[in-house]
Order: C-alpha cells, then sequence, then structure tokens
C-alpha cells in the first residue's frame, strides 16, 4: 500500500500546476493508472480523498482510468494486449518483448478554476 | 468563475525513476554492481545476504543497505560478519525508495564491487521502485508457498533473478518447486532461478557465480 506515498507526489505537482496558472483552485484530477502499475484505483480515491482536505484540491474530482498492459515483440514487431501477464509472444512465441504500456501512472489533465482578478496581473 | 483545462501528462514515478537512473549511472562508472533484494517478510533476505557476504568478502569490496520499517538489527546482522552496512528505517513506509539510497551514497566507499540492497519485506510495493540497481532479485522461501508468482506477478515480472530460498525444507511441505519455476517463467521468460538453502548452502556459490558474472558484464562495458 503505497498509494498515499503517490499521492503525496500528484500534490506537488497539483500545487506547482495551480500556482503556474494563477488558479484558485483545482475542481477536476485525470489520471491513467497501468493494470501492473502497483496500485490499486479504489486505494489511491481513498488516498486522494484523505489528502485533499485543507488543499487547494479541496473539492476536486479524480478521475482514474485504468490502462491494459500492451507488449511488442522484439523479434516479429506484432503488438498485443495481455491480461494474463503471460509475457510470450502470441505471434512467434518469442520471449523477447517489451512492455509498451501498463506499467505507468501517469497525471493526464487537471481542471482549475482560474482567479480573475489575479489573471491580469503582470509577474 | 472561468475554468480552464490543462494537459499535464507527467509521470508521477518520474521523480524516482530519474533519481534511480542517476545512481545507477554513477555506481556503473565505478564499476558497482547493485542489487536490490526484494520479497515478502522472513522468505530469507538478511539470512541470504549474510552467507552471500562471507563467501564474497575474501575477494571483493561490498556494503550493504538494509532497509526496514524499524530497528537496526539487519544491518548490525550483516556488520558481524565484517562488512559495512547502512540500515534505512523507512517508520513505516513498505518500501525504499531512490532518494533514500542517493542520500547513503556519497558515505559508501568508492572502491565497491557490490552493493547489496535489502529492501523492506514486502512483496507488492517494492516493485514499483526502482533503486538504481543493476540486479534486481526477488526471494521466494518454500514455506509461502507455490502459488505466489501469479498471485503477486508485478515482483516477479520486474525481476531479473528468482531465489528460491529454504529448499532444505522441501521434503516437509507441499511445495510444488516445478508449478512455481513453470508459473514464474511463465510471467518473466526471462527469469534466472535459482533454488537455495542458507543451511545446506545448496544453490548458494550458483548465485554468487551469477552475480560476479554480472559485475564482469557491467565492467566490461565501461572498460
Amino acid at each position: 500500500m503505497h498509494e498515499l506515498s503517490i499521492v503525496a507526489s500528484l500534490f506537488e505537482t497539483l500545487l506547482e500546476q495551480a500556482r503556474a496558472h494563477d488558479a484558485r483552485e483545482v475542481t477536476r484530477v485525470r489520471l491513467k493508472v497501468g493494470l501492473l502499475s502497483g496500485i490499486v484505483p479504489e486505494l489511491l480515491a481513498s488516498a486522494f480523498d484523505m489528502y485533499k482536505k485543507g488543499t487547494i484540491a479541496e473539492n476536486a474530482v479524480l478521475e482514474v482510468e485504468t490502462v491494459p498492459l500492451e507488449v511488442r515483440c522484439r523479434t516479429c514487431g506484432v503488438e498485443s494486449r495481455n491480461a494474463n501477464f503471460v509475457l510470450t509472444c502470441p505471434s512467434c512465441a518469442s520471449v523477447d518483448l517489451e512492455i509498451v504500456q501498463g506499467t505507468e501512472i501517469f497525471l493526464e489533465k487537471i481542471e482549475l478554476e482560474i482567479d480573475e482578478r489575479a489573471s491580469g496581473k503582470t509577474g | 468563475m472561468p475554468t480552464k483545462e490543462v494537459i499535464v501528462l507527467q509521470d508521477l514515478l518520474g521523480t524516482n525513476k530519474k533519481i534511480a537512473a542517476e545512481i545507477r549511472t554513477e555506481l556503473e562508472k565505478r564499476g558497482i554492481l547493485a542489487v536490490n533484494l526484494m520479497s515478502s517478510p522472513g522468505a530469507g533476505k538478511t539470512t541470504l545476504l549474510e552467507q552471500i557476504v562471507v563467501r564474497l568478502k575474501a575477494e571483493f569490496h561490498m556494503a550493504v543497505i538494509e532497509g526496514d520499517i524499524e530497528t537496526e538489527r539487519d544491518a548490525e546482522r550483516i556488520r558481524a560478519k565484517g562488512v559495512p552496512a547502512w540500515q534505512i528505517t523507512t517508520g513505516g513506509a513498505c518500501h525504499l525508495e531512490a532518494k533514500m539510497i542517493g542520500r547513503i551514497l556519497p558515505a559508501v566507499d568508492p572502491g565497491l564491487d557490490f552493493l547489496f540492497i535489502e529492501n523492506v519485506g514486502n512483496l507488492v510495493c517494492p516493485a514499483s521502485y526502482e533503486l538504481g540497481e543493476h540486479l534486481r532479485c526477488v526471494l521466494l522461501s518454500t514455506p509461502e508457498g507455490d502459488d505466489k508468482p501469479k498471485k503477486y506477478p508485478k515482483a516477479f515480472i520486474t525481476s531479473d533473478v528468482l531465489v528460491l530460498t529454504k529448499a532444505d525444507l522441501l521434503p516437509y511441505l507441499p511445495f510444488d518447486i516445478d508449478k512455481v519455476v513453470r508459473e514464474a517463467l511463465d510471467l518473466n521468460p526471462k527469469l534466472r532461478v535459482f533454488v537455495t538453502s542458507a543451511v545446506t548452502g545448496q544453490g548458494l556459490d550458483e548465485l554468487i557465480s551469477h552475480f560476479r558474472r554480472s559485475r564482469e558484464e557491467l565492467r566490461g562495458r565501461h572498460a
């Protein structure tokens, strides 16, 4: 269970982004979580709700998209989706595979509420 | 109140990956092979390390970094074998992160041959955090049961070496070693498997030879 340390890293980025865009609030957060990321979306959501209290993302909605495991065969080049974590190419049975996606924990996009009074500021 | 959508596209493990890559490169430049040992608590990581260091220390320089939630016990066990050891106590965190290794690195002898890192006992979370290692070893002890690779796939998929420990207990346990090896290789066909016992010494020389070969390959890349 290390979802809380992922969420801590997420909030660092949220704060940076909010500051960079003169935002009053973060209202929506969209993450992409790979099937092999080691992250459980339900636990991530609980950790997010626990962490957000009293922050700029206090009212933010968290959306999590699960990304399937996709591998590419270095022998024949075929790409395949892999639900059972059997890392053998379904086309040529090669074991020389690279993981294309499915291990990531990505902050894809956020929605910010912009402070109009601040938006005219310079510097 | 106007809203604005911002595309961020940031890897939330990116900071750890970056620090790990820096550590890996730095160690490689010095010719130090780093090994990250992961397993559930009690699989025998420290006992295996004790056996490894006593067999290697006449010929090689090495150090050990121990990760635990609390206590200095494991580092003391390694020091008792005459090998320098640092203890990281995470105070509750279930895994080591690259920045924790980075903080210790300046104190580590630059002339080492091997740096062994024993992760916090946990078969789940450590698999998500690179520490700058060149070899990742997952240990599975026979009393834990032969169903673990499929239940905890990430630890097996991301490892280079599988060390089955406590093989001396096989006669007393319903542990199907062929099934474990087959299922682990299904997950990761490149996994090197070693069947070991710290009590009888079974498999330890083979495992150590693999570490020595890996170190020679590492040095060859930078010769």
